[in-house]
């Protein structure tokens, strides 16, 4: 398929494959991280997870209209904005979430699924109530949209870089969080032996309720930002679940290190089958690896290591 | 009247061999029968029309992921009939509507289909959307003898006694919309792209033959699964393989995420670098897509909103002054207000609501107060109608640039392009 | 029923081992509601749904066995139960496809869909299910296999609990695609639709909807002797020792994932009985069944009902599919609100479902109100209606169905590993 084009095409359409998997890879580790919080950490499986998402994008939406109506001259910068509101409303939720039934719930990690489940429909219901069975299209500022040239046939897409950028930042942020503040201390605590960390003074429902929440208020984030690239309705959310789900499973559940390996790993296989094959068999294959490893490796490519 | 009583009788005989409580209820249903059709020489079938009022339904998805789709439909239907009402009524009887939710899940709305042709006995039936969801109503429609009229732009391949197509079938759509871009922008180069399901296949492949028929070239064809959101790949092999023309059947959420990645990627399509061509963004979809990731697009349809003729600026009105004036109106929508005044002008032609009567009055039957324009029911139950190209502006409009100048004739078993 | 007398006159012995007396009340009273009370009082429409929701209630059957007993949670039933009304879809699909009756296809005597999609010739993998006999084992076959490898590979590797949840879900997803993808082979998204007659015997007329209301009805029991023997032998009572500590089981020699297996085929091969049944009684089949909403709403149906009861499963089934016709055709909207709360109230207030709070309420309301009639009255007048009474609830209990059974992830010991 290559013979008819000259390297030099050649060399910038692989350049660019290898950004859209970046991009690819950027969105993976975004939808993740949450995820990776509340199922890794906790052992909590948020069906809800893409509804929280698309809250997010629901508030970004809000946002925009009122920038667009009130403060027409600051529409540039409602982005940055409408991400942190997303990121409180989302985190908002999600604690309240927490506290009205999740935290009944530690000892069933299935039960946590069917009712994480029903939330999600009744929040579909709500957005569907609220803003109406249609999609709704988020405006960008203009110096989000279009694309940089860096040659004559290599374009770099503005808002993947910026949400390379993002992704970035969260990363960064979740581990500095994490590992070296006195709180992720504490979180690592209770995931290792929650018994022990009640002894030594930790409020564990507090910290359950913080952490819950901080992986709902990231997937706000993510939600927001993807209002760049996706769709925003009240179903788009159930378009992410799976692919997140199995991008945590493969990473390791306990380990965010692995969840970035794994999402690198499946954008990159994804987005370069999606090259050679057609899209609908690239994606099954994708997933099909996905779960033939996982079953030859059921603990995933990291995995902390505990006695069982 | 042979129909309805070979079903109850069989019933009956049936009945009696189990219980007599239910024959008790046959002979209920029977005088029910009696009683609605005693004066009524226009229902000899049994059907839910009383001196005052006739009975339809209306069968979309209110609720589930097709809901965002079929509102449209809903709104237009109810608007036709509450139009007509408003002028008198079919045969001098109000249109009463039973309204059911197919609930975008196929066997709801087969159930669904049959409640409404067996316990309301109505006259007409107003819906689905997904070709999935008219293939599994179909049985039914053609078991129980109704009338479906049918609102979407489909795949064709379909010839149904029971069904009205009021949508265009995909060679109407396909073939105008692919002359044009050709005579007129000089397209010498394809890219078919679409969402991976039945009516997208189906019209990349007559659209394939018909480029290919031109003396053409296809440079490339891809699907992607319903609801995928990462097109970069298949955006890069665009750039790769420079086609003249994208040609999009993107549905859904997919859509959103399409368009908008195009536009990421530096492919602007105001500079018509490639052109892109698409026969599934209504004006409906723009609202998701908005209308600065659309701009600059083309999009070969029956009607656009801003179509301008005396029909449709009332139409648009009505259905503004009806349903806020945020409301934009796609073709399906528009397609589906024509159903209720095709089945009035067929009912009086017929001078009966007896489905066969209906039947036979529809072939020919013409509508000249569409807001398309003027159309006409084709002996094999589809509309001839006139295709349109729209470009697509920033408000999320389309501006008519181009329309045939005969009606296309539906041929939903296209001859050489199977 | 005609089974159960059987076997009582072969050996009274062991019918008392599987059934309690409670147990054998229960299936009676399920039998006299399945098969004689809702037949005389429905009409053959809404007794074709109740078939339908009966179908489910295979798959929530087989679920209490996996989920309930195992504590295997999968969310991919939805692929058993497809693959059981694909296998039948497709006998059926080519018997309405004779040569006669496609005769304007280009290619007569295939489905309409492989025509459309220009296949010629009829895939290899079509070909056995000209036969009727081939079907059948394939309908139970197809599924099990599968079941069988999907399962061999996960628990001879000890994935378990969340993990094996979330790679049957993601099973689920890679089918549909597949399916949806290869449109020629299977349908597409419309699926196989136009399901007319079995061995020329006409499905679709009202008698063959009552003979096909009883045959499900009587495979359905079948399934539940078949569950309540496995629930009452010793791999019952393995599975629940497993649940709570697989460990213990495990150091006792047995080999934990040969019973993991064994129950996940069973539940597979009921769910497949399911599919098969449905696509008689709806007359198609459809990818929207295969995929993750669908299974997921199959692990509610099982959760209603009380994920340790079978019957409760059945009565779990018809419940929340009933209500959720009669919510969807009356306040659509608040469809999705009663379904989310369903979910969240059974997980949180009811674990146990309808079957635990007929144990914790209704079972010793009854006993105490009959207490109170013997002692007013000293001789009962009909003695069949005094099995429960001499049945009394610890024993009748014995998995202790009031309460809340944690599968653990941390290992605190359940209060069923007793």
């Amino acid at each position: 398929m290559f013979s008819d084009y000259t390297s030099a095409e050649l060399l910038s359409i692989f350049a660019m494959q290898g950004f859209a998997g970046l991009i690819l890879f950027s969105v993976f580790v975004l939808m993740a991280l949450g995820l990776a919080i509340i199922f890794g950490q906790m052992g909590v499986i948020n069906m809800a997870h893409g509804e929280f998402m698309i809250l997010g994008a629901y508030v970004t939406y809000l946002i925009s209209n009122l920038f667009a109506t009130y403060l027409p001259s600051l529409f540039g910068i409602y982005f940055f904005i409408a991400m942190i509101i997303s990121f409180v409303a989302a985190g908002a939720l999600g604690a309240l979430v927490e506290w009205s039934f999740i935290r009944f719930l530690y000892q069933r990690p299935l039960d946590t699924l069917l009712a994480t489940w029903g939330l999600s429909l009744i929040l579909q219901q709500v957005y569907r109530s609220v803003f109406g069975a249609r999609e709704v299209g988020v405006t960008l500022p203009d110096w989000l949209m279009g694309s940089i040239p860096l040659t004559e046939t290599i374009e770099l897409p503005i808002n993947g870089m910026f949400v390379m950028g993002l992704t970035l930042t969260i990363a960064v942020a979740v581990y500095l969080l994490m590992y070296k503040s006195r709180w992720g201390c504490q979180v690592r605590a209770v995931v290792q032996n929650r018994p022990m960390a009640a002894a030594v003074g930790i409020n564990t429902a507090r910290i359950d309720r913080i952490t819950f929440a901080l992986g709902c208020g990231i997937a706000g984030v993510a939600g927001s930002a993807f209002t760049m690239i996706g769709s925003t309705g009240p179903t788009a959310g159930q378009l992410y679940i799976v692919d997140t789900f199995l991008v945590v499973v493969f990473g390791g559940a306990a380990s965010l290190l692995g969840t970035i390996a794994s999402a690198f790993t499946i954008s990159q296989a994804q987005s370069t089958m999606e090259f050679f094959l057609s899209g609908s068999m690239a994606k099954v294959l994708t997933l099909l690896t996905v779960v033939i490893i996982l079953m030859i490796r059921p603990q995933g490519l990291f995995a902390m290591k505990v006695r069982k | 009247m042979t129909m309805q009583l070979k079903v109850n009788q069989r019933r009956l005989a049936f009945v009696h061999k189990l219980s007599r409580r239910w024959l008790a209820k046959a002979g209920l249903a029977v005088c029910a029968g009696w009683i609605l059709g005693a004066s009524a020489e226009v229902n000899t079938t049994g059907l839910a029309v009383t001196d005052k009022e006739v009975t339809v339904g209306i069968l979309h998805s209110v609720t589930g992921t097709m809901a965002i789709s079929e509102t449209g439909s809903v709104q237009a239907e109810k608007l036709a009939i509450k139009q007509i009402n408003a002028a008198g009524g079919v045969l001098g009887r109000q249109i009463k509507f039973i309204q059911e939710d197919g609930a975008s899940d196929w066997p709801t709305f087969a159930e669904k289909s049959k409640k409404l042709l067996v316990n309301d006995k109505v006259a007409a039936v107003f819906g689905c959307w997904t070709s999935a969801s008219r293939k599994a109503v179909l049985p039914i429609f053609e078991q129980y003898n109704g009338m479906l009229y049918y609102p979407t732009f489909y795949e064709g391949l379909e010839q149904s006694p029971n069904v009205i197509y009021t949508g265009q079938e995909a060679t109407q759509q396909i073939l105008a919309g692919i002359d044009w871009v050709v005579k007129e922008k000089g397209a010498k180069t394809f890219y078919l792209l679409g969402s991976d399901y039945i009516w997208p296949r189906t019209s990349n492949k007559i659209a394939r033959k018909h480029i290919e028929k031109l003396g053409l070239k296809v440079v490339g064809e891809e699907y992607y699964p319903l609801g995928h959101t990462q097109f970069n790949s298949v955006i890069n092999k665009i750039k790769l393989t420079k086609p003249d023309v994208i040609y999009a059947i993107v549905v859904g959420g997919s859509n959103v995420a399409f368009y908008k990645q195009l536009k990421a990627a530096g492919i602007s399509l105001p500079k018509e670098k490639p052109l892109l061509l698409t026969i599934s963004v209504t004006e409906d979809e723009i609202l998701g897509i908005g209308g600065e990731n659309m701009e600059g697009a083309y999009a070969a349809m029956k009607y656009f909103q801003s179509l301008d003729n005396p029909n449709n600026k009332a139409f648009v009105e009505a259905f503004k002054a009806e349903y806020g004036n945020n409301i934009v109106i796609g073709d399906v929508t528009q397609a589906a207000y024509l159903g209720p005044w095709l089945w009035k002008a067929a009912v009086e032609k017929a001078g009966s609501f007896d489905i066969d009567k209906v039947r036979a009055a529809s072939p020919d039957i013409e509508l000249t107060t569409a807001p398309e324009g003027y159309v006409k029911i084709h002996p094999n139950h589809h509309l001839w109608s006139k295709t349109r190209i729209g470009h697509a502006l920033k408000d999320g409009q389309y501006k008519v640039v181009h329309e045939t100048a005969e009606l296309m004739e539906p041929d939903p078993f296209p001859k050489g392009y199977q | 029923m005609s089974l159960n007398t059987r076997s009582l006159k072969t050996s009274m012995h062991s019918i008392k081992t599987v059934f309690p007396k409670g147990d054998l009340f229960y299936l009676a009273v399920l039998a006299l509601f399945l098969g004689v009370l809702l037949p005389m009082t429905l009409d053959i429409f809404r007794l074709n749904m109740v078939g339908k929701y009966l179908t489910y209630a295979f798959v929530a059957v087989g679920l209490v066995l996996c989920w309930g007993y195992g504590g295997i949670l999968s969310l991919g039933q939805g692929v058993f139960f497809g693959l059981g009304g694909y296998c039948m879809a497709m006998f059926l699909k080519l018997e309405s496809s004779d040569p006669e009756s496609t005769k304007i296809q280009s290619t007569p005597g295939i489905p309409d869909f492989m025509d459309w999609n220009q296949i010629t010739e009829l895939p290899w993998f079509w070909e056995p299910f000209y036969s009727l006999p081939f079907t059948i084992i394939a309908i139970i076959a197809v599924p099990t296999i599968f079941a069988y490898i999907i399962a061999v590979a996960m628990f001879k590797r000890r994935v378990g609990g969340v993990y094996f949840a979330i790679i049957t879900q993601a099973i689920a997803s890679i089918l549909t695609i597949l399916i949806i993808g290869q449109q020629g082979y299977t349908g597409g998204v419309n699926g196989i639709t136009d399901l007319r007659t079995l061995l020329g015997w006409d499905i679709r007329t009202d008698s063959a909807k009552y003979v096909l209301y009883y045959v499900n009805f009587v495979c359905l029991m079948a399934c539940l002797l078949i569950a309540q023997f496995v629930r009452k032998s010793k791999l019952g009572r393995l599975l629940v020792a497993m649940r709570g500590r697989e460990d213990r089981v495990r150091f006792s020699g047995y080999d934990v994932s040969s019973f993991k297996i064994f129950v996940f085929c069973l539940g597979a091969a009921f769910s497949a009985i399911g599919g098969a049944m449905f696509t008689l009684q709806v007359g198609f089949m459809s990818p929207s069944f295969v995929g993750i909403v669908p299974s997921i709403e199959m692990v509610i149906f099982c959760a209603v009902g009380g994920r340790l009861s079978i019957f409760g499963a059945v009565y779990g089934a018809l419940l929340v599919n009933w209500a959720k016709t009669t919510f969807s055709e009356s306040f659509p909207e608040l469809w999705l609100f009663a379904m989310g709360a369903l979910f969240i109230g059974v997980v949180m207030a009811f674990p146990s479902g309808l079957a635990g709070i007929y144990k914790s309420h209704v079972e010793p309301f009854i006993l105490r109100s009959w207490q109170k009639l013997k002692q007013a009255k000293p001789q009962p007048p009909e003695p069949p209606t005094s099995v429960p009474e001499k049945a009394p609830p610890p024993k009748t209990t014995p998995q202790n169905a009031a309460q809340p059974h944690p599968i653990v992830l941390t290992g605190s010991i359940s209060p069923v590993g007793k």
